[in-house]
């Protein structure tokens, strides 16, 4: 009887298990539809809008452009130079074992330009502006601002998304070159003070090593990101609900959402291109 | 036959155009039906007043009159277009014709007063930004606001940002105008300031208001016919004078402020405030 019972209780388990599994993945499906049916929704009304009276504004695009873009500047070319350097100063360490110091180049140009400078770039905007894109639209829905858009014949995702969209997938890549210049001067800096390297023959080496497809899966790999973090901001802004403590939670769950999509993204992208 | 069937119900004056027309509207949250099948007509220059209590319906009612949430059944039709069967094209024209102002008042908080005001005309219309600018004033005016179309939305008290909203829902001169709570959260003078210029929008510019509102003296105020939603059916349509003499006794109880709530038994207060049965008919009494 007792082993009946017990047998019934561990099936139970197994049975919960595999229903919170199969929530949980329905849910995560549900999640990927939504922002395919956003980014469909965007094209349409970036294609559709002038036709409907509906158009996108320059203005709100330089704007976005603005906000994700300029002023990130500052604080991604601090951290693009700082991981430059590191690259260079553990590429040297490492090397140094070898005796093979000079080929520090090598690795720095192709981990900057490849993977580091797109991935600290996304990251960075992800916390900067994914966030501030869900904030700003959880705001302006428990506002009921997104309902005076509607009635006042003014589509919100014309009039918010499509601009933030277009400015995140112009402005990452822009923002990820801008990285991969920042992070090789400051490796070459360090090389030149460490192993006395002139600048100009890093940067000719690093000219000979590197090709233009490798600058294109960096730049490639940024614009993905942007998309997504326009997508996963916009997505968990629209979908808030309970006031300000549901904003908190979108923020935070956009955030997440944003770096783990890019991080994923990075390494299916790294596996298709070096396959 | 249920209470709301028997309800009073005035039809709308036969003279009169009829400028929104609601005809069997069911809606549903989820499994749980919110609105049970309303007639409703709202004619040309009046001001109608949608009033019933907490999770009566009214706000779900109001969406639906500005075409924000689409039904379950039934039909709206606003200016003579069947709103559900409008193209998206067609949807956002008749919007144009709509004015609506919020409960919160929905001013968007990055741009200043005189930007809200002017956003409807710089999306819509070819205007330049001088004209925008001189029509946004005058709508101010007509608001009693004039001289703050350069301050942020935080930089104003609660009467006046829904005055800001009233005339931002004005600049496109809309044929209908919507007003969501117009007297929640202000004190009496300035829900007093408010009632009065729901009356000159309607003497002045001859627009069909339609307000929905739980503040009994504001309805009687302002109203021409009051439309009574009671937990989803219509109980009442009918001027303030037939819903003061009206012998349905929720209606009384509306209008005297009353809870239709039963007397709770004691021992059925304590069983649900310990959650448990044979607990609460064992703690002593």
């Amino acid at each position: 009887m007792a082993e009946g019972s017990n047998q019934n209780t561990a099936q139970s388990a197994f049975g919960r298990f595999f229903d919170k599994v199969g929530r949980t993945s329905i849910s995560g499906l549900e999640e990927v539809g939504r922002h395919g049916v956003m980014l469909v929704e965007s094209l349409y009304w970036l294609i559709a809008g002038p036709r409907m009276s509906q158009p996108v504004r320059l203005g709100s695009v330089i704007a976005e452009m603005m906000e994700i873009g300029v002023r990130a500047i500052g604080i991604i070319g601090i951290m693009a130079a700082a991981i430059g350097a590191m690259l260079a100063i553990q590429g040297i360490y490492t090397l140094k074992v070898f005796g093979a110091e000079g080929h520090v180049v090598l690795g720095v140009a192709f981990s900057m330009v490849r993977e580091f400078a797109p991935l600290i770039t996304g990251i960075l905007v992800a916390g900067r502006s994914g966030s501030a894109l869900s904030a700003r639209l959880g705001t302006m829905k428990i506002n009921q601002e997104l309902d005076a858009l509607e009635v006042m014949g003014i589509n919100p995702v014309r009039f918010l998304v499509v601009p933030s969209l277009i400015a995140s997938l112009v402005m990452v890549p822009v923002l990820t070159f801008m990285s991969m210049a920042l992070g090789l001067y400051a490796a070459a800096l360090y090389v030149r003070a460490t192993l006395g390297m002139t600048m100009a023959a890093f940067f000719d080496q690093t000219i000979n090593v590197l090709s233009l497809d490798d600058l294109m899966h960096g730049l490639g790999k940024a614009a993905i990101f942007g998309v997504l973090i326009a997508l996963i901001g916009v997505l968990n802004g629209f979908l808030v609900k309970g006031g300000a403590e549901g904003v908190g939670k979108a923020t935070t769950r956009s955030v997440v959402q944003c770096i783990s999509a890019i991080v994923v993204t990075d390494m299916l992208f790294a596996l298709v291109a070096t396959f | 036959m249920s209470e709301a069937a028997t309800a009073t119900v005035q039809e709308a004056p036969p003279e009169a155009r009829t400028v929104i027309e609601v005809r069997d509207l069911v809606t549903h949250y989820g499994p749980r039906e919110i609105l049970h099948g309303v007639n409703v007509d709202i004619v040309e220059g009046e001001i109608m007043v949608i009033m019933g209590g907490s999770g009566s319906g009214k706000s779900t009612f109001l969406r639906h009159l500005m075409a924000l949430q689409r039904p379950t059944s039934g039909s709206i039709k606003i200016l003579d277009h069947d709103v559900w069967s409008l193209s998206q094209k067609q949807l956002f024209e008749l919007r144009r014709k709509l004015g609506v102002a919020f409960q919160s008042g929905a001013l968007f908080s990055s741009m200043t007063v005189g930007e809200n005001i002017m956003l409807p005309l710089y999306e819509h219309t070819k205007l330049d930004r001088t004209t925008m600018e001189i029509m946004a004033r005058m709508k101010l005016e007509v608001v009693e606001l004039s001289g703050f179309e350069d301050l942020m939305p935080s930089e104003l008290s609660g009467g006046m940002i829904k005055r800001a909203a009233v005339a931002r829902a004005l600049i496109m001169d809309p044929r209908i105008l919507f007003f969501d709570e117009p007297s929640a959260g202000l004190d009496p003078v300035v829900s007093k300031q408010l009632d009065e210029l729901i009356l000159r929008l309607r003497d002045a510019m001859g627009m069909t208001i339609c307000v929905v509102t739980h503040e009994l003296d504001s309805a009687f105020t302002i109203a021409d016919r009051i439309t009574v939603l009671d937990q989803g059916n219509i109980l009442f349509i009918g001027t303030v004078d037939e819903l003061r003499s009206s012998a349905s006794e929720r209606i009384q109880n509306l209008l005297n402020r009353r809870s239709e709530e039963a007397e709770i038994d004691p021992d059925e207060y304590l069983r649900r405030l310990t959650g448990d049965k044979e607990e609460a008919e064992g703690m002593p009494r």
